[in-house]
């Protein structure tokens, strides 16, 4: 951890920009995926067309979206805000089919019940669906969160600086102590944003636990 | 013949399913093993098939050790029917029937043969042979575990509880076109339930099993109705023993009353008594209260509520007939449906108390 | 810009040769095979074997959490470690195809243990029951059974290996991707979103190839493509059970 000691600064910073690459799309993503999560629920036409657009989107290549938002956004190459809006568009790929499967998941008895007690739309779905809908949503983010993580360190190929330059700075000059320092903070963030989120979806579901 | 002997099952941290059964299933009959949960009556089911293993005992098929020979040949020569059918969800379901004869060798053609032929046997009809499944219903898909398990026609079969998942008008007809292919099969079959009076129904001979798979008792159905052997099969037995014994017991001559009878349109004679039976080409059609026609006789006036019942029924669909009359009088029919006379149930107790039986 | 790169992707001159689009994509698209065939036989039994007996289920959590592992780290690592000690050009490509395999089992295991396990209990009980052996059962009934997941988790892989095969261009792997970094190098966007585009098309045909795969090779009654319509009961006749419901076969 010779390397480390020495850069240590360098490090945070690149770390805080890192955090903020991924996380950012994780939370936007959510909020433009609940709605077409909902979408595909409600409307039985919509569902196929919901997760086969999703679907597509997840196989463009990372890199190649990268490098093809500044020509959809009009932005310059060097510019990180391709970077979020291209994560933002795989968050929402990933959690589309999260959400509609998670509304989907609750239990049919349950929604009638409480259409019976006198809920009514709206109400219903913040009350009832979205809370017993939270496991499978939690476990949809967790997996978007990790592979958030991981895609973000490409963008240093694009010159984006995240924690992904201690691994291509690392390579190019032989670095072994930062390609290490690289890797290690890159799978300790994904772990933390993997136990946070868990820990939300925990907190939001006593029920589970109890 | 199946035989148990001395038989136990025991799992590693002490929970015993099968305590020491020896009992003898006879060729060609159907025998029903019946008990509460945790009887073991499933365990010993499993074991002749060798699905589990023994801890103890030997299980023998016409004297040859079910050990003996090896799990997947025993098997491939036994008939195997579960409770939600497990048929093969990637196979149509002509496949599906044919599979044992494939597994045996056959060539595709007799294969398909056969088990379309079971197929019609057991109710189903030719076009659903190239559906699958997902696309049939519950009734259909248990009928087709049944065509699965005779196809290659073996002489034994075991059932596992394979009318519990079903409705019950549908389990009704079930159990009827079972009883009518095992009069024409004869085959060695095994029934395992956890309700008595589909055991009673459909069992030759019925095992009780106690909790802990300890055998309470082995009787015929009647003889199990009129002297269980304890306390628990007694209670297991349930209540309306006495009624549903006379399902079993033989049916004494009773002196047959004859009626005056009236057919549709005519009018009823002045001196009619309070009930008259309405018979059209021979057959009942049911009872009119004589006070309330207004004329002639229509469909209208008809009350149906009494069931009918033929020469040759149990004494329990006789009593039926006639407490179930508005008339009290019990209609009887012959095998052509046409009516012959009619009984009190007065008449038929006093006959049973007789001990007539 | 658009023109630009619409005249890149064109060219003829841009499609010849060792350097050309064709002999990029043919590399890309071999190296994407290769490296999907090794994962799929290292994966597929291995998934076989923990769905079917159960155990080493720690395998599946383990490699769920090897996503965790950035790519891009792991290609550089391979390279760095591994490169110099493969001699002569096979040092560019050796660590790429090992890094690619490593990625591709995660996705291929998880489908076929999935598959394995969303067997229907009771056709697995039956098909024991009925006489088939342990390798009959598994063969016969449970492979098939799983083929939907199974099949998933494999398109799955391929398009991991896809994208991640561009980066690789990074350490010296040929294919597509070479486009895309050799033109941020010499910021030549055409170049770079001319290739960009490739890998994209390239993507979503192999998708498509592996979607049509999957409709003929998956069973109707599994895929869920045949569903039992609640609809009239025609005239009872021989079937005394619910009756004979009416079907119009889908395709």
């Amino acid at each position: 951890m010779g390397w480390l000691s020495t850069h240590g600064g360098d490090v945070w910073t690149l770390l805080l920009q890192h955090v903020w690459l991924a996380a950012v799309p994780l939370v936007i993503g959510l909020l433009v995926a609940l709605p077409l999560g909902w979408a595909a629920r409600r409307w039985r036409a919509a569902y196929p067309i919901l997760v086969t657009t999703s679907g597509l989107l997840y196989t463009v290549p990372s890199l190649a979206l990268f490098i093809l938002m500044p020509l959809i956004l009009g932005t310059r190459i060097l510019d990180p805000i391709n970077v979020v809006a291209a994560m933002t568009v795989y968050t929402v790929a990933l959690l589309v089919r999260s959400v509609a499967d998670g509304l989907g998941a609750v239990p049919e008895d349950v929604r009638a019940a409480a259409t019976a007690m006198g809920y009514r739309g709206f109400r219903r779905l913040l009350a009832v669906d979205l809370p017993l809908a939270v496991p499978v949503l939690t476990a949809g983010l967790r997996v978007a969160a990790v592979s958030n993580v991981s895609i973000v360190s490409v963008a240093s190929l694009i010159g984006v600086a995240q924690l992904g330059n201690l691994l291509t700075d690392g390579y190019n000059r032989a670095i072994n102590g930062e390609l290490i320092t690289g890797i290690v903070a890159c799978l300790l963030l994904a772990l933390a944003f993997d136990s946070i989120i868990r820990g939300i979806g925990r907190a939001l579901t006593p029920w589970t636990r109890a | 013949m199946i035989r148990f002997d001395d038989v136990t099952k025991e799992y590693p941290g002490g929970t015993v399913a099968v305590n020491g059964l020896s009992l003898t299933i006879p060729t060609g009959q159907i025998t029903a093993l019946v008990g509460p949960s945790g009887c073991g009556k499933t365990t010993s089911l499993r074991m002749i098939n060798r699905m589990i293993e023994p801890t103890r005992g030997l299980i023998s098929i016409d004297g040859k050790g079910v050990a003996d020979l090896d799990a997947a040949t025993l098997r491939r020569g036994i008939g195997y029917v579960i409770q939600h059918a497990g048929l093969f969800p990637h196979r149509t379901v002509l496949d599906n029937v044919a599979t044992v004869p494939r597994l045996l060798g056959w060539d595709r053609a007799k294969a398909r043969a056969a088990a379309q032929d079971w197929m019609e046997r057991v109710g189903l009809s030719a076009d659903l042979a190239d559906r699958y499944p997902s696309q049939l219903s519950g009734g259909q898909q248990q009928r087709v575990g049944v065509a699965r398990a005779l196809a290659a026609d073996p002489p034994i079969l075991l059932m596992d509880e394979p009318f519990s998942a079903v409705d019950p008008v549908v389990r009704q007809q079930l159990q009827s076109e079972l009883l009518r292919l095992q009069a024409e099969l004869h085959k060695t079959i095994v029934f395992v339930t956890h309700d008595i009076d589909e055991a009673l129904l459909l069992g030759n001979q019925v095992a009780v099993l106690r909790v802990g798979g300890i055998l309470a008792q082995v009787a015929r159905p009647a003889d199990l109705l009129a002297g269980p052997a304890d306390d628990f099969v007694a209670d297991f037995l349930g209540r309306d023993r006495g009624i549903r014994a006379l399902s079993f017991v033989g049916m004494p001559r009773l002196p047959l009353h004859p009626e005056l009878t009236l057919a549709l349109g005519e009018v009823p004679p002045a001196d009619a008594p309070d009930w008259m039976l309405v018979v059209e080409g021979g057959h009942p059609l049911g009872w009119v209260r004589t006070a309330g026609v207004q004329g002639a006789v229509d469909t209208s006036d008809l009350n149906r509520s009494g069931t009918v019942a033929s020469l040759t029924a149990s004494p329990r669909e006789v009593l039926d007939a006639a407490l179930s009359s508005p008339a009290r009088r019990g209609v009887l029919v012959d095998d052509a449906g046409e009516f012959v006379g009619t009984v009190r149930a007065s008449e038929l107790a006093t006959l049973l108390e007789a001990g007539q039986a | 810009m658009i023109p630009t790169i619409w005249t890149w992707l064109t060219s003829a001159q841009n499609w010849v040769g060792s350097f050309g689009i064709g002999n990029r994509l043919a590399q890309h698209v071999g190296y994407s095979l290769l490296v999907v065939a090794i994962a799929a036989v290292i994966a597929i039994p291995l998934g076989l074997w923990v769905g079917h007996t159960g155990r080493g289920r720690w395998l599946v959590s383990a490699t769920n959490a090897a996503r965790a592992v950035p790519t891009l780290g792991l290609l550089f690592a391979l390279a760095l470690w591994v490169g110099p000690h493969i001699p002569g050009r096979a040092a560019f490509v050796v660590p790429s195809v090992i890094a690619l395999v490593l990625l591709a089992i995660p996705p291929i295991l998880a489908g076929t243990y999935a598959g394995v396990e969303a067997v229907d209990p009771a056709a697995r009980d039956a098909a024991k029951g009925i006489g088939m052996t342990p390798r009959q059962v598994l063969a016969r009934v449970e492979l098939p059974c799983a083929l939907p997941l199974l099949w998933s988790g494999l398109r799955s892989a391929v398009l991991q290996v896809i994208a991640t095969a561009t980066i690789a261009a990074y350490i010296g792997l040929g294919g597509l991707g070479r486009f895309l970094i050799d033109g941020l190098a010499q910021a030549d966007y055409a170049q770079t979103a001319g290739g960009a585009i490739l890998v994209c098309l390239l993507a979503l045909v192999a998708d498509g190839v592996l979607a049509l795969v999957q409709r003929v090779v998956v069973s109707p009654g599994v895929s869920g493509r045949r569903r039992r319509r609640r609809g009239i009961i025609l005239a009872p006749g021989k079937d005394m059970g619910h009756g004979n419901v009416a079907h119009t076969t889908r395709a």
